[in-house]
């Protein structure tokens, strides 16, 4: 069911929302680990109200960069699957999920929450590339919230597989060791419905919003990477607004992987 | 090469622990999970609306077009490749064929009904954990049909009979034959059938026999499954 943008509009403007929650109010949030432990090195699935992703890591062997030859890499991608909404269509990866894809990548990658270095078997010539997935079961707003929290949780789920004394890898067994996860960034979205600021959109609040900054912090408070979207603009007095909110939000988010 | 005892401790017409629920995607006109071991399979349905282009619609029913999709991460071994491939796309196309003679679109002309099977972890049987879910999903979303449709992946191991093969099973070294079979649980027809590997015509009959029985099985879980929805929603 869809409801119309002037409806949702004329709902915030009395300082309310469809759902009852606070404009800084995320919805209830659930994360599970090793949702797919017999295929995937790591694995996970997030819910933020019926919103619903699952993220998993698989592990390759790769050849480094030749600007980083001792540090491994990561590749994120997202797929916005027409399972999970009426709105998603089948075919090459939609705008929306490439820049969805391309924004998770940049909150880990910035971050450098992963320790590259310890993903080099051997410098110059091989190094760990973990490819993590992430698809929406159920797209109900906020993918970027949800996929960034599915991407850490998966990583932070993840562990190496074996290789062999050939350096091939043999997926079958797993080892105990860990993936070097540092640190935990994590993102939270702020968008713009009317001229208030708003956290943890539905997808009918998405619709009606004109502008949205998502930020990704670390924890010593440091900002890791960020994206602007929607068609209007933010003064930078409504960034700093957003700074303030994000900041705050990411630190109660943050407790979820306590 | 003798196959005398399963790994994991299974009778050889004995199914690996089934789960299955409906209605597990909110936006989805219907949803369903299916769980049979470690394989996940996960459908969900959506239309009927319009089919374009125009050319493939049908006058006097909707078109169903089915999906069926690994997730990169649900492989056994490296990642798989995101985006249709051949197998991906002749598992579809099976799919399809084993629901045309219970599903009854004639409601809907010109329409099409799109069903979306991914699969979230992987140990063989891929396909037919996705048609279990698929099935549960299409009559959750209150499409008229004859009946469920069942599957299950029966065959050889070494020369012994079984059902329900997984991985180890599949690349079983003295060798394996791995033959989905998709059944109408009230008349025992067939809808889907495949075979990959070499057996006699005895075995084979057997093996389709020790199949038709796992899918009475399966049937129970699938009504288990819709009741469960169902009934809740009944006494609210």
């Amino acid at each position: 069911m869809m409801i119309s943008r002037d409806y949702i509009e004329s709902v915030i403007a009395k300082n309310a929302r469809m759902d009852g929650r606070k404009f800084d109010e995320y919805r209830h949030i659930e994360i599970e680990y090793g949702i797919s432990s017999k295929s995937a090195e790591g694995s996970a699935r997030v819910k933020i109200g019926d919103t619903e992703v699952v993220a998993g890591v698989k592990m390759e062997l790769g050849t480094p960069f030749s600007d980083k030859p001792g540090e491994g890499s990561i590749m994120v991608n997202v797929e916005l699957l027409p399972l999970s909404s009426p709105l998603f269509e089948s075919g090459p990866p939609s705008i929306d999920a490439i820049e969805l894809s391309r924004v998770t990548d940049r909150g880990i990658r910035e971050s450098k929450s992963l320790d590259f270095k310890k993903l080099c078997v051997k410098e110059g010539e091989k190094v760990w590339l973990l490819f993590i997935d992430i698809y929406p079961i159920n797209a109900a707003g906020n993918l970027f919230d949800a996929c960034a929290l599915a991407a850490i949780a998966a990583i932070r789920d993840a562990t190496f597989p074996k290789l062999d004394e050939n350096m091939k890898i043999d997926y079958s067994q797993k080892t105990k060791t860990k993936v070097p996860l540092i640190k935990l960034p994590i993102s939270c979205t702020v968008w713009r419905v009317n001229n208030e600021l708003l956290v943890d959109l539905t997808i009918e609040e998405e619709l009606a919003s004109n502008a949205r900054l998502s930020v990704v912090f670390t924890e010593e408070g440091k900002i890791c990477a960020m994206q602007k979207g929607g068609d209007s603009p933010f003064s930078s007095e409504e960034i700093s607004n957003v700074l303030d909110i994000a900041e705050k939000k990411t630190q109660e988010l943050r407790r979820h992987f306590k | 090469m003798k196959y005398t005892k399963r790994s994991d401790g299974r009778k050889f017409d004995e199914c690996r622990p089934m789960k299955a629920e409906v209605g597990v995607i909110k936006n989805a006109v219907g949803s369903a999970r299916f769980q049979i071991g470690k394989t996940i399979a996960i459908a969900a349905v959506y239309g009927p609306k319009d089919l374009f282009p125009k050319f493939l619609q049908k006058p006097h029913t909707a078109v169903l077009r089915c999906n069926y999709n690994m997730m990169a991460f649900s492989g056994s071994g490296e990642r798989v490749r995101p985006g249709a491939n051949r197998r991906s796309k002749e598992i579809s196309l099976v799919i399809e064929k084993a629901f045309e003679p219970v599903l009854d679109l004639s409601e809907f002309p010109k329409a099409v009904v799109d069903v979306y099977i991914e699969l979230i972890q992987t140990d063989a049987g891929t396909r037919c954990a996705g048609i279990c879910a698929a099935s549960l999903a299409l009559a959750d979303a209150g499409f008229d049909m004859k009946d469920l449709v069942c599957a299950i992946s029966c065959g050889l191991v070494g020369d012994q009979v079984v059902v329900d093969l997984d991985k180890t099973e599949e690349d079983f070294e003295g060798g394996a034959v791995d033959i989905p079979i998709a059944m109408l649980p009230r008349t025992e027809e067939i809808t889907l059938l495949q075979l990959d590997g070499e057996i006699s015509k005895e075995q084979l009959l057997k093996a389709i026999e020790a199949g038709k029985e796992a899918c009475k099985k399966i049937y129970e879980v699938q009504k288990a499954a819709l009741r469960a929805k169902y009934t809740v929603e009944a006494t609210q």
